[in-house]
């Protein structure tokens, strides 16, 4: 039971990932592919710590940790490049 | 306690399917990043729960993780909403009014 | 000197969350880290010490919380219903709303709040003016739309923060 409902959240979260991927090729303008990419890093860290589960590593919640620092810094950072022009 | 958490991981990764797919169907950039931070916080909030149930020994870093975006989300999604709209962001035709760019002279 | 021991404590908590671990080195060189950075950063952290420290305060943070809880949920729902339903009812349109909030910190809870509530999203801050992307526009009132969207954490938010 419980490994079959993980499986379908899994599920779910790869086509919550596979959308949000659609939108960053689609684009159009540069905000859309940055708000896609902050949706699939944001999805990545569930991603990151279905592995953690699934592995048995606590380790790899540090990294989820990092993933999110870092993808926030960059939505950030090219947030305020966008601002200097499209 | 396991059959919760993944009642709460099911129900975290169904909003973060419905963020991805107001990410395909919303008009206009501003309403994809309505639909993208709302579904995405919540949803991450819900499956890191859901994985707390799972791995009590796990809860006090996932917690920390869940209030890193708690935090952090709606803050790069208001910065991308102003940058795209002072870069002129395409709105879309449904839109009512535009208060910002009647206050900033230009046309809305 | 007081108002970078809110902060400091705010790190230390993150860093023994991180290690897990009470062994006197974990203790000591977090200390030591916890130390430096808030003393490096000493200019940007006291908004972080804008925050009242007395049980009212307390209260309402609390009072805050179990509120925001409640909009974030309410405001995926409503999210929900838009994007499965297939003619995708949006009205969008970008207000202005005002704020009395004073504390720069407790503007951006109050801008991060509205961001993940009901059908809002925090586009501009310029002093006391919000401009707000609201995807079902009820009102263009400027008055109207601040009693809508903003008053109910303003409450919560004046006695946290003034």
């Amino acid at each position: 039971m419980v490994e079959t409902l993980i499986t379908l959240a899994a599920i779910l979260a790869g086509a919550a990932f596979l959308m949000a991927l659609y939108r960053f090729l689609q684009g159009p303008s540069s905000a859309d592919r940055v708000v896609a990419f902050d949706v699939m890093t944001i999805i990545g860290i569930t991603g990151i710590v279905l592995v953690a589960y699934m592995e048995g590593r606590g380790i790899y919640l540090d990294v989820a940790l990092v993933y999110a620092l870092l993808s926030f810094l960059g939505v950030i950072a090219v947030a305020r490049y966008l601002e200097r022009g499209y | 306690m396991d059959l919760l958490g993944a009642l709460l991981l099911v129900a975290g990764a169904a909003f973060l399917f419905l963020g991805g797919l107001g990410l395909v169907r919303m008009p206009d950039v501003f309403n994809r990043i309505q639909a993208g931070t709302k579904a995405t916080t919540l949803g991450t909030l819900l499956t890191l729960a859901g994985f707390a149930c799972l791995r009590p020994d796990w809860a006090v870093k996932l917690l920390l993780i869940g209030l890193f975006i708690l935090f952090t989300n709606p803050i790069s999604s208001q910065v991308l909403a102003r940058s795209a709209h002072r870069a002129g962001a395409e709105k879309s035709p449904l839109t009512g009014v535009d208060r910002l760019a009647e206050q900033e002279g230009r046309p809305s | 000197m007081i108002r970078l021991v809110i902060p400091f404590t705010a790190l230390y908590a993150v860093w023994l969350g991180l290690n897990q671990s009470l062994a006197e080195d974990v203790l000591w060189l977090g200390a030591a880290v916890c130390l430096v950075l808030v003393w490096l950063f000493r200019e940007g952290l006291t908004v972080f010490a804008e925050i009242r420290l007395s049980p009212r305060s307390l209260m309402a943070t609390l009072g805050f919380t179990a509120y925001f809880l409640r909009e974030l949920v309410r405001a995926n729902l409503a999210l929900a219903r838009i994007v499965l339903s297939p003619t995708l009812p949006v009205h969008p349109g970008i207000v202005m709303v005002h704020t009395g909030l004073k504390s720069p910190m407790g503007r951006l809870m109050l801008a991060n709040a509205i961001t993940l509530t009901p059908g809002t999203l925090s586009v501009e801050l310029q002093g006391e003016s919000l401009y707000v992307h609201w995807v079902n526009m009820t009102t263009s009132d400027t008055e109207a739309a601040t009693a809508d969207i903003v008053a109910g954490f303003e409450s919560y938010l004046k006695v946290m923060y003034g």
